[in-house]
C-alpha cells in the first residue's frame, strides 16, 4: 500500500452525524476515525458506569456506528474510535449487536482496555501536576484515572484483522497514527515517521476545525456553506507525507489558513508535542496549497518518547449553581448590577456559602472582565454563578435569581437556572509499564 | 491599523492553559507582526482577566506566533465558573491590537 486515506468522522462527542456517513459512502476511505472523548467526558462516563455497570460508553455510539456500518462494510472501511470511554467492552458488545441487527456478518470487533489505572495510582505518590500533592492526598474524591495510551494496542488490533477498534482513553492523534503504523509497518522507534503520523492525527482529530469550522469571521474569512461542512480526509504515504482534503460538493474549505490554525490548536511548544509514542516536532512543518480544497503538509518530525504516560484524574469537586436574568432599555446595566447585589445579599442572609462566586453582565463583562470604558448596551443578561459544597446550596443560587422576577429590579425577564455536579480533571505522569493494554476480539 | 487586517487567530485550551495562535494571512507580513505582537501586548489585551506567565513561540516558516497563557482559564474548563470556560472567545481580542501601517 502506498497511500492510505483516513477520514475523521467526529471531533467531539456532540459532533454532527451526516458528514461521517458521506465520508463512509463516497470517501474511498481505508479508515474512518471517530474521536469523541474530551478531557472530562471519561470521568462523566465513569460516573455513568458506577450508576449502571452496562453503561459508561459514548451515548451516541449506537447512532454513529449504525449510520456508517453498512457503507463501511461494503467499502472495506475499518473503524477506529475512542467511543468506548469508560467501558470499551460494553461498547464492543453493543457494536456487535448493532452489526447483527443490520444483517452484517464476519465483522471482527476489538475492544482495547487497560487505560483505567485507578487501582494502580490510588494511594500512590505520583505528583499531581496542578497541585503538587501526591495522588494519595486526593482520597475518596478520586473517581477515575485514565492513562493516555499510545497507538500500540490499536495497531495490534488492526494487525489481528479488526474491522472496528473501540478504545477508552488513548492519545487522540494515536487514533490516526495507529492505522498508518499498521498499514506501512513503521517501527515504533522510527521517530520521524511517528512524528509525521502524529502530525496527521493532530490535524484530523478535530474534524471540521480543519475544513472551515471554528474559522469563519465574516468579511475576513468566509468559508462557504457551513451548514453542510464536509469532514476532512487525510492521505498519508509510507514516508509520512500528508495531504488534507475533503469531499467535493461539501461545505467549508481546506486552505493553508485552516491548516495553520489547526496545526497550532491546543499546542504549547510546537517543537515538543508530547505523546505516548513520540515527542512530535511541528516546528519545521511546511503547508502548501495543492489545488482546490487540498493542502500538502510536510516537515513533521519527532524524537524518542519520554516513557511516561499522562493520566487524567477525575475528582468530585462540589457543585456549580447558576442563574441568569435579562434587563433591557434605559438603565439595563444599572438594574442588572442591582440584581447581582440583591442575589449576593440574599445568599448571605440564607447562609449559603460559596467557595467561589461571580456575578457579571453578559454583553458587558462576562467574558473579558471589567473594562475601563465600554459602550452602553440596549440589553444585558445578569449571570450569577457559584461553586458550593452541596447540591442544595447550588440550587439556592438559581432559586434566588428566579425570585428576582417578583422581588428584584423592574423589568427582569427570561430566567434560566442550572445546578451541576463538578467533576474536576487534574493530571499526573506515570511510567508507561504501569498501564497494561489488552485487546479483546469478538467476531459477529 | 488593526492586527485583524493582516492576521487571523485561533484559541485552544488544555486544563488551565489557553493558547492563542496569531497567523499572518501573507507570510510577508510576518516580520512586522513578530516585531509588534509581544507577550506583554497580548497580556494588555486582557486587562480584566487574571493570567499567569505568557510564553511566546515563533514559527517564521508558517508566518505564525503561538502564545501560551498559563493559569488563564479560572482553574480549567472542568471547574471554572466562567461563561466561556474553554476561553475560546479570547483570541479575537488579540486581533484588535493596533499595529503600524507599514
Amino acid at each position: 500500500m502506498t497511500t492510505i486515506r483516513i477520514g475523521a468522522g467526529a471531533g467531539f462527542s456532540g459532533d454532527r452525524i451526516e458528514p461521517a456517513v458521506d465520508l463512509a459512502e463516497r470517501g474511498e476511505l481505508d479508515f474512518l476515525v471517530f474521536e469523541c472523548l474530551a478531557e472530562r467526558t471519561i470521568a462523566l462516563a465513569q460516573l455513568a458506569r458506577i450508576d449502571d455497570p452496562a453503561k459508561g460508553y459514548d451515548p451516541l455510539l449506537a447512532r454513529r456506528l449504525s449510520s456508517v456500518l453498512p457503507a463501511c462494510r461494503r467499502g472495506g472501511v475499518r473503524i477506529v474510535t475512542n467511543m468506548g470511554a469508560a467501558n470499551p467492552l460494553a461498547a464492543a458488545d453493543l457494536a456487535g449487536r448493532l452489526a447483527r441487527r443490520l444483517g452484517l456478518t464476519g465483522l471482527r470487533i476489538a475492544a482495547v482496555t487497560g487505560d483505567d489505572v485507578v487501582d494502580a495510582v490510588r494511594g500512590g505518590a505520583w505528583r499531581v501536576e496542578e497541585t503538587g500533592q501526591p495522588v494519595a492526598a486526593l482520597g475518596d474524591a478520586l473517581i477515575s484515572a485514565n492513562a493516555y495510551l499510545g497507538a500500540g494496542p490499536i495497531v495490534a488490533a488492526l494487525d489481528q484483522g479488526a474491522d472496528i477498534v473501540i478504545t477508552g482513553r488513548v492519545a487522540d492523534p494515536a487514533l490516526f497514527l495507529a492505522p498508518a503504523i499498521h498499514s506501512f509497518g513503521w517501527a515504533m522507534d522510527d521517530w520521524r515517521r511517528l512524528g509525521c503520523g502524529t502530525l496527521a492525527g493532530h490535524l484530523l482529530e478535530c474534524s471540521a476545525q480543519i475544513t472551515g469550522g471554528y474559522f469563519a469571521d465574516p468579511g475576513y474569512k468566509d468559508p462557504p456553506d457551513l451548514a453542510r461542512l464536509g469532514f476532512p480526509i487525510g492521505e498519508i504515504d509510507a514516508d509520512g507525507g500528508l495531504a488534507i482534503t475533503k469531499l467535493a460538493g461539501t461545505g467549508g474549505e481546506v486552505t493553508e489558513h485552516t491548516c495553520k490554525e489547526q496545526l497550532l490548536y491546543e499546542v504549547h511548544d510546537p517543537s515538543a508535542y508530547l505523546q505516548p509514542d513520540v515527542v512530535a516536532d511541528f516546528s519545521g512543518v511546511s503547508i502548501v496549497p495543492d489545488g482546490r480544497d487540498r493542502v500538502r503538509i510536510s516537515g513533521g518530525s519527532g524524537r524518542p518518547r519520554s516513557g511516561l504516560l499522562k493520566v487524567s484524574l477525575g475528582l468530585l469537586d462540589g457543585w456549580i449553581g447558576e442563574g441568569q436574568i435579562s434587563y433591557a432599555g434605559p438603565g439595563a446595566v444599572e438594574r442588572g448590577r442591582l440584581a447581582a447585589r440583591i442575589v449576593e445579599e440574599r445568599l448571605e442572609l440564607l447562609g449559603i456559602a460559596c467557595e467561589e462566586r461571580r456575578a457579571e453582565l453578559i454583553g458587558v463583562d462576562a467574558i473579558l472582565g471589567p473594562a475601563a470604558a465600554a459602550p452602553v448596551p440596549r440589553e444585558v443578561r445578569m449571570r450569577f454563578a457559584g461553586r458550593t459544597e452541596t447540591a442544595a446550596a447550588a440550587a439556592a443560587i438559581g432559586a434566588e435569581v428566579e425570585a428576582l422576577y417578583l422581588c428584584g429590579p423592574s423589568g427582569g425577564g427570561g430566567v434560566s437556572r442550572s445546578t451541576r455536579r463538578i467533576v474536576a480533571m487534574v493530571s499526573t505522569l506515570i511510567p508507561e509499564d504501569l498501564a497494561a493494554p489488552q485487546i479483546h476480539m469478538t467476531e459477529v | 491599523m488593526r492586527l485583524r487586517e493582516i492576521a487571523h487567530a485561533r484559541t485552544g485550551d488544555k486544563g488551565n492553559v489557553s493558547n492563542i495562535s496569531v497567523i499572518a494571512y501573507r507570510v510577508e507580513d510576518y516580520p512586522r507582526i513578530a516585531a509588534a505582537v509581544t507577550a506583554e501586548r497580548v497580556r494588555g489585551c486582557f486587562p480584566g482577566l487574571t493570567i499567569g506567565e505568557i510564553v511566546r513561540y515563533e514559527l517564521p516558516g508558517l508566518g505564525a506566533i503561538n502564545f501560551v497563557l498559563y493559569g488563564a482559564l479560572g482553574g480549567g474548563v472542568t471547574r471554572s465558573l466562567a461563561l466561556d470556560a474553554h476561553g475560546k472567545c479570547l483570541g479575537a481580542s488579540v486581533l484588535d491590537l493596533e499595529i503600524a501601517e507599514t
